[in-house]
């Protein structure tokens, strides 16, 4: 009950990450590091329930109000509906929200005076393992994200929180879903995934892993390639989001 | 009668542009491996859909051992598609709402930039269509080709396209659809539980699996191909990858005819063909006699110990003047003594006691068995019996005995299943096989005791 309490708290704070630099993985070897200015994450991503009391806030992002172009029909699809309104069960509460577009969790964020993360913000606070900010030079790192990304999603996801906080103590940035990006499809605009070697797209590659920095962090061969096979409208049952925020930024 | 249904396809072409709209509509029949659609019966073009599935599930690796595959169609290789050269293809690919991944598919029949990866890429719980032209008859791999592609090949993205010749392919009585593929684990070769791809052995082209249809034993015992003799079967044969190219043989069997590499080019008589990875051939053969036919990769070690083994089972009558089976077993007596050696010869050590025969068993078992009944005595269901846990074994300590000096073949049975196949008699002197057999019976969780060198010569004719 108490670490329940405890979890709850927590997962609508906030964790201040230090600026700090990393290489993303469609750069080539010899191209700088992308700096990251400091920046404040959201410890956990939003969970059903705090979703759910957003769109009784916002009533026209309730799934029987929204409009099409802002979030596919599949939008909430989780929820059921109850005395006239779609909302979570009682055990979807703690469980990360998803099936929600890009558009809504804009607009969640929004709400709160902060804003989806940018891919470089996300990529650089999924570096850090649980006890350095570079997780990657762990020699296990890529694998134990590579043994998530290869399972299928289950029916019932699980509670956030229930995993260590990686070195920024932010949770759950690996092992539960994929999270929505502020520019998720800036670096990538094209499925052929081989031909960027070619290309000037600065793309995410398999046999073009001639233009990646690391072309052994599957794990984030497939962060991008998921994130690129995304329009801003799409949802899927295994994508939700956090919020990122400036240094300065606190709730009142 | 040849001419006059060249003469009516080209009448056809003819009267038909090849124009989607004028072009009558079918739903493609696709088949779950290892069966393949009938053939193509029409001899005009038409407008063919296709449907694929991608899918993320848990399946069966081996006994004991399961995977995480990605599949086209809910099946490793994907469902297999059959189209007719001049078709135009309407393919739709919908990704399952469950998969954690997006996915396409380049199939190697399109000409096209990406063989319609781009045109196909499909987040989860979405579909995509997209349309082409087959204009070059041949059997084509297709796959995945999502970043990183060879993960998404290495959990059984890929399958086989065959674009039939305007007038088919000569008539056969089965066909059947076999594709290799390599696959890495975090544990070992039998390592039970679901097994996490490794990326590591992956990138060093070190699989712990070597298998025909996405799993060991998915070719064997009930699972073997049929056929009666008389027949001819055809094989299209793929290699889905990610990294091995395989040579494919079939142990007892010659190939009548391999169209090398799934094209025009017809090859007589072949023992081995070379089937790239992404690649494919098609073979085929009558068959003259009864017995099981071994389908092997014959870089040998991945059939006895990765599990790139299948077979296939062909009932009738035997033909004795085609293969006697064994005439005559005699003695050979080379002429002069002993077979002569130059240096130091090693010195002959007797074990002097149960734990010794234990030890210098270990070695013969090694050297001489493991092949076949594998490293923990588990040997290969469907075709090599266990001595681990063997009910056969502890039964008749003197029959082991036999077996070993007299090889064995016919039917056995050895813990409730039947096992029909052949072991050589084994060139070993009495003390090696009292230790051997003493080794096996003290280990893989059999019941104990001893054999010694005067049984084993009691037992010699």
């Amino acid at each position: 009950m108490f670490i329940t309490t405890l979890w709850l708290s927590l997962a609508g704070q906030m964790q201040p990450i230090d600026a700090g630099e990393y290489r993303p993985l469609y750069l080539k070897a010899d191209t700088p590091y992308v700096q990251v200015q400091s920046f404040q994450l959201d410890a956990a991503p939003v969970t059903n329930q705090a979703y759910f009391e957003f769109v009784q806030a916002q009533t026209k992002w309730q799934k029987q109000n929204v409009p099409s172009i802002f979030a596919e029909h599949n939008y909430l699809q989780h929820w059921l509906l109850q005395n006239g309104q779609y909302q979570p069960s009682q055990h979807q509460l703690n469980t990360p929200v998803t099936n929600v577009s890009w558009f809504a969790a804009q607009a969640y964020c929004q709400a709160q005076g902060k804003v989806l993360p940018t891919v470089d913000q996300w990529e650089y606070v999924a570096l850090a393992s649980e006890h350095q900010a570079n997780g990657s030079i762990e020699g296990d790192f890529h694998q134990k994200i590579l043994a998530w990304y290869s399972k299928p999603t289950p029916t019932q996801l699980p509670e956030i929180m229930q995993n260590p906080a990686n070195y920024w103590g932010v949770y759950d940035m690996h092992g539960l879903v994929w999270e929505w990006t502020l520019d998720f499809n800036s670096a990538l605009v094209n499925g052929e995934s081989r031909n960027d070697a070619s290309l000037d797209a600065k793309l995410f590659c398999g046999a073009g892993a001639a233009s990646s920095a690391d072309p052994k962090d599957y794990a984030a061969f497939m962060r991008f390639g998921f994130r690129s096979s995304l329009q801003a409208h799409f949802t899927s049952s295994n994508l939700g989001f956090r919020c990122a925020a400036a240094t300065n930024y606190s709730k009142d | 009668m040849k001419l006059a249904m060249l003469v009516g396809v080209a009448a056809a072409v003819l009267a038909v542009p090849l124009n989607a709209k004028s072009l009558p509509v079918e739903k493609a029949t696709l088949t779950a491996p290892p069966m393949v659609p009938p053939p193509i019966t029409r001899n005009y073009p038409a407008k063919v859909q296709i449907h694929l599935e991608t899918q993320e599930k848990v399946g069966r690796m081996a006994d004991g051992v399961e995977y995480v595959f990605w599949s086209f169609g809910g099946s490793v290789p994907g469902s297999f598609i059959r189209v007719r050269e001049g078709d135009e293809v309407e393919f739709t690919l919908s990704n399952h709402p469950s998969s954690k991944m997006p996915h396409n598919i380049d199939l190697h029949a399109v000409t096209g930039p990406g063989g319609g990866a781009v045109s196909s890429f499909t987040s989860p719980g979405h579909s995509s269509t997209f349309s082409f032209q087959v204009i070059n008859p041949g059997l084509y791999v297709y796959h995945c080709a999502t970043a990183p592609v060879g993960m998404h090949v290495a959990n059984g993205m890929y399958g086989l396209i065959l674009v039939e010749p305007k007038d088919g392919l000569p008539k056969v009585d089965r066909e059947y659809y076999v594709v290799q593929g390599d696959f890495y684990t975090k544990g070992a070769y039998g390592e039970a539980g679901v097994q996490p791809f490794d990326m590591e052995k992956a990138i060093k082209e070190q699989p712990d699996y070597v298998v025909f249809n996405g799993a060991v034993g998915s070719l064997t015992g009930d699972k073997a191909l049929t056929a009666k003799v008389g027949e001819t079967v055809r094989l299209y044969v793929g290699n889905g990858g990610p990294n091995l190219v395989s040579s494919f043989h079939v142990i007892g069997e010659i190939f009548d005819n391999v169209y090398v590499e799934g094209g025009d080019l017809v090859n007589h008589n072949v023992q081995t063909t070379l089937v790239p990875a992404g690649g494919s051939a098609i073979v085929d053969f009558k068959l003259d006699v009864p017995g099981n036919f071994i389908l092997v990769d014959h870089s040998i070690f991945r059939a006895f110990n990765k599990g790139a083994l299948g077979i296939l089972k062909v009932e009738g009558k035997e033909d004795k003047g085609i293969y006697s089976g064994k005439q005559k077993d005699s003695v050979y007596l080379p002429e002069g003594s002993a077979v002569q050696s130059v240096g130091d010869a090693a010195p002959f050590v007797t074990a002097q006691n149960k734990a010794e025969k234990i030890r210098f068993g270990q070695r013969i078992y090694e050297a001489n068995c493991q092949a076949c009944h594998q490293a923990k005595g588990e040997g290969i269901k469907g075709a090599f019996p266990p001595v681990a846990k063997s009910d056969y074994l502890n039964a008749d300590h003197d029959r082991a005995i036999r077996v070993i000096l007299n090889g064995l073949s016919g039917a056995v049975k050895v813990n409730g299943e039947t096992y029909n196949s052949v072991m050589p008699a084994m060139q070993l002197n009495d003390m090696d096989i009292a230790n051997v057999l003493t080794y096996l019976l003290n280990n893989f969780g059999n019941k104990g005791g001893e054999v010694t060198a005067e049984q084993v010569a009691n037992q010699r004719h």
